[in-house]
């Protein structure tokens, strides 16, 4: 009796772990089809020349040497811009406002919409006032610009995080010094939320290399090496989508070029998460 | 704030000079000729989020499943660990993958290959993440005390799962659709590269389609005058449907919040 009762249950037992190994089992494949492809078609190409050397023939032959240079300097103009604003917004979050007040409330409801916003929005929205509206046209410096606008979301988030695991009793003891405000931050603060700090940087960054469809219109196409930040420059990921979908016989290259885009973004990501466990055993060590 | 007045400010011109309803009513999406119908890209965008999301919700929660529940120890840290590599990689490199090596698989099936199906395939791909590192945070959330209590009535591992740890995460496994299905919506570059840009309401799900947002990037380099202020209308509509996903998402976290508190309470005697 008990045998034949149990039977259906364990039917249905063994076809949940058929389900959930089939799941996993599949997810795992997909991705080792994805990662592989590219490794093997694009591991071939990557030589120091390739990633020194400037396109030729619309990207064809050649590497991207110029192109990297474009990315690093729109990164370098979305970090200067980002970080003071960053922080200065995180602290103000953190430290000035209270959980509750309308003020507080409303930036967080703000930056939350903020940080789900389609890359294609800000694109727009880059186009039209940093292109448009300020002049800068197609330039390295309103595609960081751009950039900075939906990096700020993640960084203002996880500084805030950083700020809020500052232990109070340090807070505490400072009033207690008769230390200014201001000077808590900058000496006290700041340094004990530094790692939070740097995470929200690294996912920032690794946000802003991935990005293609917010510097379409902010950067511009243009594959030169950039003279001023007044340029256009093309980003890698631009790079990669335009050599896969106008140029014909660019997917050797696309392939190379998406390889080093997905080294950066994996060196990025790795540095995230051993800083982030870093930290938390440096301050678990402090408190 | 500045971004939404620029970009309402940007589409007003559109607006006043060719009404709201115009944009579902005109025969099709022709703007040199002063055709402003946007309804077929909105089903692609719909189409193409409902699909992707209908599959990658149940695979990205069974993959958590296994992650908490199934896999033994040496499995699930290296398994955790890819899901987390996949949601680092960049959209263009899916995009790129879907189209040399998807497409054409789709193609030999039933062509042309850049099609409905490999957008949503690509989507569920990429979204997957998203949702099974959601879940997998709300299944460390469920208190051990239940499990304890649910493996000592005798119930079998599924039977646990599906009867306790499922309803006592369901608010994490919400938020983490919705925020699937947002990062579904914005996406761009993947699905402009293998849904084929073709603007039609799709028929079967080997139609190539377009979406609102690969319309954008698409036009936007030459658009110019109505033309240019429809998009950024069609950029309106884009950042609306985010609010209402976000306001939604925080809306059915406090009511479920709410929920097991008060389940808790008529639990504890």
């Amino acid at each position: 009796m008990a045998q034949t009762l149990s039977r259906p249950q364990n039917l249905r037992e063994w076809f949940a772990v058929a389900l959930v190994w089939g799941a996993a089992a599949l997810v795992t494949a997909v991705f080792c089809w994805l990662l592989g492809d590219i490794v093997w078609h694009g591991l071939s190409h990557i030589s120091w020349t390739f990633l020194t050397a400037p396109p030729e023939n619309a990207g064809r032959r050649g590497g991207i040497g110029p192109i990297l240079v474009s990315t690093c300097l729109i990164l370098g103009v979305c970090l200067t811009v980002s970080l003071p604003i960053g922080i200065g917004t995180a602290v103000l979050l953190a430290e000035f406002t209270s959980d509750h007040s309308l003020f507080g409330r409303i930036t967080r409801r703000s930056l939350d919409v903020l940080a789900g916003v389609p890359s294609i929005v800000f694109g727009l929205f880059g186009n039209a006032f940093f292109c448009k509206t300020l002049g800068l046209g197609f330039s390295i410096l309103s595609g960081g610009l751009t950039l900075a606008c939906m990096v700020l979301p993640i960084l203002i988030r996880s500084t805030e995080e950083g700020f809020r695991a500052v232990p109070t009793s340090y807070r505490l003891s400072t009033a207690a010094l008769g230390l200014s405000r201001t000077t808590t931050i900058v000496h006290i603060l700041l340094p004990a939320a530094v790692p939070g700090l740097l995470v929200g940087l690294v996912l920032g960054v690794g946000r802003a290399i991935a990005e293609t469809a917010a510097l379409i219109f902010t950067s511009g196409y243009v594959d030169r090496m950039p003279e001023s930040l007044l340029d256009s420059g093309r980003a890698l990921s631009i790079h990669i989508f335009d050599l896969s979908m106008n140029v014909s016989g660019g997917d050797a290259n696309a392939y190379a070029s998406a390889l080093v885009l997905v080294i950066l973004l994996l060196a990025i990501n790795g540095t995230a998460s051993w800083l982030a466990t870093y930290g938390l055993q440096r301050k678990a060590v402090t408190v | 704030m500045l971004i939404v007045v620029f970009l309402i400010s940007e589409a007003l011109p559109v607006l006043r000079h060719v009404g709201l309803l115009r944009f579902f009513t005109d025969p099709s999406w022709h703007p040199a000729e002063g055709l402003y119908n946007l309804t077929p890209m909105l089903w692609g965008t719909l189409f193409a989020t409902t699909g992707s999301v209908l599959i990658a919700t149940p695979l990205g929660i069974l993959s958590a499943v296994f992650c908490h529940y199934y896999a033994p120890p040496v499995l699930a840290r290296p398994y955790r660990h890819l899901i987390e590599l996949l949601a680092g990689i960049p959209s263009v490199v899916y995009g790129l993958w879907g189209l040399v090596v998807l497409v054409p698989l789709i193609a030999e099936v039933q062509p042309p290959g850049p099609s409905l199906l490999a957008g949503i395939l690509i989507l569920t791909i990429m979204i997957l993440p998203t949702i099974a590192l959601m879940a997998d945070a709300s299944f460390t959330n469920v208190p051990q005390q239940y499990l304890r209590g649910a493996a000592a009535l005798g119930l079998t591992r599924w039977a646990i799962i599906r009867g306790v740890v499922f309803p006592a995460s369901k608010s994490g496994l919400f938020t983490g659709v919705i925020l699937e299905t947002g990062r579904a919506i914005g996406e761009t570059m993947a699905i402009l590269m293998v849904c084929g840009n073709v603007v039609q309401t799709p028929s079967s799900v080997f139609d190539p389609i377009r979406t609102l947002t690969a319309n954008i990037a698409l036009e936007m380099a030459y658009a110019l005058g109505d033309h240019r202020a429809a998009l950024f209308a069609s950029g309106v509509v884009l950042m609306a449907m985010i609010v209402a996903l976000v306001v939604s998402a925080e809306w059915i976290s406090r009511e479920r919040l709410y929920g097991s508190d008060s389940e808790q309470t008529t639990e504890s005697p």
